[in-house]
C-alpha cells in the first residue's frame, strides 16, 4: 500500500555490482518505503537474483559503484549476518540443502539470533517446536520436514515453501521474495501467496521478483519494475505485468540499451 | 578466490604447559641396556624382560612403515629418552597423598579427578608419564572382582593373567612400533572383566605425555571373559613442545563368549602450531580379538590433535557371530597428517562389522582414511557395511580414501559408501542471510556431519568432543 508519509526502507542508487571481474549491475535505482509490495521482472540473466544477492551481501558479488542505504544506514557497513538480524530477509531462487542440519534446529538458531537482537526472549526446544508447528499451519506445510535435514531432499516446491516459513519465523523488515512461486503448483502457490499477505504490514515492505502475472494476481504490487541488462529501466503500476505478459519484454527500455561493444 | 574461506587461524593449544616435577630420567638412546634398566626399574619378572627382549630383536630387524600418507622427518631413536617417572616423595596410599602441583596439571587439563570420578561415576586410572600414580574406584570395581589398574601393578598382581593374554592380539613382531612399544613399554592399564559381570561404571584412563623428548609407550590390555561388558573411555592431551614427540601404544582387546567391549577415545594431543612446528606422532596400534562366539567390540575414536596420527584400530572377528564396529571422526588443520582407519578381519561364521568414518581436513591438513575388509574362507554368512564421508574445508587441504576389500567368501556381502563434501560458500552465505555467523555454521555442519559417530559416544564424551570440535575449527573460516 502506497503511503506518502511512510518511512523509507530502502534507497538504491546507481549501484554497480560484478562477479569474477564482470559487471552485471550497472546502476540500479530504486527506493522502497515500508507498507509497499514492488514487483521485480525482466528477462533470464538481467541481473535480478544478482541484485537480490548483493543486497543480502553475498561474497562473491563485489560492489562496484552506487550506494544502498537500509533504513538510513548504509548496507554496506554491515556484514551478511548483520544485515539478516537488522531485518533484510532473501528467499532464495534456489535454496540450497544443508545435509545432516536438522531443519527444526537451523529453524530455531536462526529464529533466537534474531529475538536476542530484538532484546526479545529466546525459546527453548520445546517451546519453539509448538511456535513452528503455528507457522507451518499457516503454510499447510507437513511437521515431518522439521525433523529432516536442511532443505534435504526437498522437492522444489518443499525448498520453497521452506523458505517461506523462514519468512514467517524471522517477520523481515525488507523480504526480498525471488522467483518464489516457480516450482510452486496451483495450490501451494495461493497458500504460500496467502501466507505472504498475512505477514505484510504497513511497518515491511516486499520485493517481489517473478516472471509470472499470475503470482501477482495473490499479491498485488504497487509497483512493478523492469530489469534489462542490469538496470531497472522500467517502473509502472500493476497493469505493467500484464502488458508484459501479452506483449513480452521486447519493447521495453530499448532506448536505453547499451550497444553490445561497450 | 574464495572471500570466505581463507587460510587458518587456530586457537592457541589450551593445554600446552608444563608440569613442574622432579623427573627421573633414563639417558637418551635405546639398546639391551636400556630395557634391562627398564625391567629393573620396575623390578619385573624374567618372562617380561624375556617378552621385552625378542621385541627389541624382532625390531632392529625391522624397517619403519613407509605406505602411509604422511611425511615427516626421520625419527632417531637414539635421541628419545624411554623412561621417565615422577618421583613420589613416599608411597601414596590416598588421592590426598598425590603431589598437589601434579593435581593442578589435571586442574587444568579439566580433569577434576576425584569430582569427575565422584560425579561421573567414572574410575580414572591416571598416567602420568609413565607411572600410575594414582587409581580410583578400585575398591569398589574390586567387590564384583573386576580388575583395575596399572599394567604394571598387574604384572606383579595379576601375572598369570597378564602372561596369558599379553602380546596374544598384537603380537611382539606384528609392526615396527608395536615391536618398539613390546621393546620399552613404561607402563598403561589393565582391566579384567571376569565371567558374567557387566562393569557397573564406564572406566576411564586419562592419558598425558609430560616430559619433553621422553616417547610415551602405554600398553593397555582389556579382557572380558564370557558374557561380561565394559566401556571404556581413553582421553589425550600433551602439553606443547616445539620438538616432535613420539608416542606409540599398544591397545590389546580380548571379548571371550558373549562378551562386550566398547572401547571410546577423545585424543586431542598437541598439534602442532599454525606453521605445523612440534607436535606428537601418534602411531597407535589397537586390535580387538573377538574371540567368542556373539562377542563383540567396539571402537569410536575422535581424533583432533597430534601432528601425525597413523592409527587403525582393528577387530578380529573370531567367534561364530562377532560383531565388529569402527565409529571415526578424525579432524585435521593446519599442517596436520591423519591416516587413520580400520580392519575387519571376517574369520567365523556369521561374523558381523560396521565402518563409519569421517574425516574433515581444514587448513593445509591431509585426512587419510585406510581400511581394510577382509572376510576368510571360513567366514560363511559374514557382512561388512562400510562409509567413508570426508568433508574439506577450504581449499588447501586434502582427504583420501583407501579402501582395501578382499573377499574370500562366496556367501559373504560387502557394502562399501563415500562421499566427499565442502563447507561451501553458498552454504555459509544461507546461514548467514539467517542470521547465523560463519563459525556457527561450520560448527553446525561438522556437528551434523558427525551426528553417527557422536551418537556412539558416551554422553560425556559426546559433549566433549563437539565442544573440541568447535574449538578446533575456530578461526578456519575467516
Ligand atoms: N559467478 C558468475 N560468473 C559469471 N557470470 C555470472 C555469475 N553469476 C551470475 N552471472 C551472470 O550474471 C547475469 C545475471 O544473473 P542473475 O542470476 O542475476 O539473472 P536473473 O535475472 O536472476 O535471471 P533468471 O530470471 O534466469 O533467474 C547472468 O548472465 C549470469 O550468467
Ligand atoms: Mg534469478
Amino acid at each position: 500500500m502506497i503511503h506518502q508519509d511512510s518511512k523509507t526502507i530502502l534507497e538504491v542508487s546507481g549501484l554497480r555490482a560484478a562477479v569474477e571481474g564482470v559487471e552485471i549491475l550497472k546502476g540500479v535505482d530504486l527506493i522502497v518505503k515500508s507498507g509497499e509490495v514492488h514487483a521485480i521482472m525482466g528477462t533470464n540473466g538481467s541481473g535480478k537474483s544478482t541484485f537480490a544477492k548483493v543486497l543480502a551481501g553475498h561474497s562473491a558479488y563485489q560492489v562496484t559503484g552506487g550506494s544502498v542505504l537500509f533504513e538510513g544506514q548504509n548496507l554496506f557497513d554491515l556484514e551478511p549476518e548483520e544485515r539478516a538480524r537488522a531485518g533484510v530477509f532473501l528467499a532464495f531462487q534456489y535454496p540450497i540443502e544443508i545435509p545432516g542440519v536438522s531443519n527444526s534446529h537451523f529453524l530455531r538458531l536462526a529464529y533466537n539470533t534474531l529475538q536476542s537482537q530484538r532484546g526479545k526472549d529466546e525459546l527453548d526446544p520445546l517451546e519453539f517446536e509448538d511456535f513452528v508447528r503455528e507457522k507451518m499451519k499457516l503454510l499447510e506445510m507437513n511437521p515431518n520436514f522439521l525433523d529432516r535435514g536442511v532443505n534435504e531432499g526437498f522437492s522444489g516446491g518443499e525448498k520453497k515453501r521452506n523458505e517461506m516459513l523462514q519468512m514467517a519465523l524471522l517477520e523481515p523488515r525488507l523480504a526480498i521474495l525471488d522467483e518464489t512461486d516457480s516450482g510452486l503448483d496451483i495450490d501451494a502457490l495461493r497458500i504460500v501467496t496467502n501466507g505472504v499477505n498475512k505477514l505484510a504490514n504497513k511497518d515491511n515492505a516486499i520485493i517481489l521478483v517473478t516472471h509470472y502475472q499470475r503470482m501477482l494476481n495473490y499479491i498485488e504490487p504497487d509497483y512493478v519494475h523492469v530489469m534489462r541488462g542490469g538496470r531497472i529501466v522500467k517502473t509502472g503500476g500493476k497493469e505493467l505485468a500484464l502488458d508484459l505478459e501479452t506483449r513480452g519484454y521486447d519493447w521495453v527500455g530499448v532506448e536505453r540499451r547499451v550497444p553490445a561493444s561497450a | 578466490m574464495s572471500a570466505v574461506l581463507q587460510n587458518l587461524v587456530n586457537q592457541p593449544y589450551k593445554h600446552g604447559f608444563v608440569t613442574e616435577i622432579e623427573s627421573d630420567i633414563a639417558p637418551k638412546g635405546l639398546n639391551e641396556d636400556i630395557i634391562r634398566l627398564i625391567s629393573t626399574k620396575k623390578n619385573e619378572p624374567a618372562w617380561l624382560l624375556d617378552f621385552r627382549l625378542k621385541a627389541y630383536q624382532q625390531w632392529l630387524k625391522m624397517e619403519e612403515p613407509k605406505w602411509p600418507n604422511v611425511k615427516y622427518r626421520q625419527i632417531d631413536f637414539q635421541a628419545i629418552s624411554y623412561y621417565a617417572a615422577p618421583k613420589p616423595k613416599k608411597k601414596l596410599n590416598s588421592m590426598d597423598e598425590v603431589d598437589p602441583e601434579l593435581l593442578r596439571t589435571f586442574e587444568k587439563l579439566g580433569v577434576p579427578m576425584h569430582e569427575r570420578a565422584a560425579l561421573a561415576g567414572v574410575a580414572v586410572d591416571v598416567i602420568f608419564d609413565s607411572v600410575s600414580v594414582a587409581t580410583t574406584y578400585k575398591q569398589k570395581l574390586a567387590e564384583v572382582g573386576i580388575i583395575f589398574c596399572s599394567i604394571s601393578e598387574a604384572v606383579h598382581a595379576y601375572p598369570e593373567l597378564v602372561k596369558q593374554y599379553l602380546g596374544t592380539v598384537v603380537p611382539v613382531g606384528d609392526n615396527y612400533y608395536a615391536a618398539l612399544n613390546s621393546a620399552v613399554f613404561t607402563d598403561g592399564t589393565f582391566c579384567f572383566i571376569p565371567k558374567g559381570v557387566k562393569c557397573p561404571m564406564d572406566l576411564s584412563t586419562y592419558f598425558r605425555i609430560n616430559t619433553e623428548e621422553s616417547g610415551q609407550f602405554e600398553r593397555t590390555l582389556i579382557v572380558a571373559e564370557e558374557g561380561s561388558s565394559v566401556s571404556y573411555l581413553e582421553g589425550c592431551t600433551a602439553p606443547r613442545f616445539d620438538t616432535n614427540q613420539l608416542h606409540a601404544a599398544v591397545v590389546e582387546l580380548i571379548a571371550l563368549d558373549n562378551a562386550d567391549i566398547k572401547y571410546s577415545t577423545v585424543q586431542n594431543w598437541y598439534a602442532g602450531d599454525e606453521k605445523g612446528v612440534g607436535g606428537i606422532y601418534n602411531f597407535v596400534t589397537k586390535r580387538g580379538l573377538a574371540k567368542g562366539a556373539n562377542s563383540r567390540i567396539s571402537w569410536t575414536q575422535v581424533e583432533t590433535g597430534s601432528a601425525i596420527t597413523w592409527k587403525y584400530p582393528s577387530c578380529i572377528l573370531q567367534g561364530e557371530n562377532s560383531v565388529g564396529e569402527f565409529y571415526s571422526v578424525a579432524v585435521t588443520n593446519n599442517y596436520q597428517q591423519a591416516d587413520t582407519g580400520t580392519k575387519m578381519i571376517h574369520i567365523g561364521k556369521n561374523t558381523r562389522s560396521t565402518i563409519v568414518s569421517k574425516g574433515i581436513s581444514a587448513g593445509h591438513s591431509n585426512n587419510s582414511y585406510r581400511g581394510l575388509v577382509r572376510i576368510a574362507p571360513t567366514a560363511s554368512g559374514a557382512r561388512n557395511y562400510s562409509q567413508c564421508d570426508s568433508m574439506l574445508i577450504g581449499d588447501q587441504c586434502g582427504a583420501h580414501t583407501f579402501p582395501y576389500i578382499q573377499v574370500r567368501n562366496q556367501n559373504a556381502k560387502v557394502e562399501h559408501e563415500a562421499s566427499t563434501s565442502k563447507i561451501g560458500e553458498d552454504q555459509l552465505f544461507y546461514f548467514a542471510q539467517r542470521g547465523i555467523g560463519n563459525e556457527e555454521a561450520v560448527s553446525m555442519i561438522i556437528n551434523g556431519f558427525c551426528k553417527d559417530v557422536f551418537q556412539q559416544l558416551p554422553m560425556e564424551f559426546a559433549v566433549e568432543a563437539t565442544k573440541l570440535l568447535g574449538f578446533k575449527l575456530e578461526g578456519s573460516v575467516g
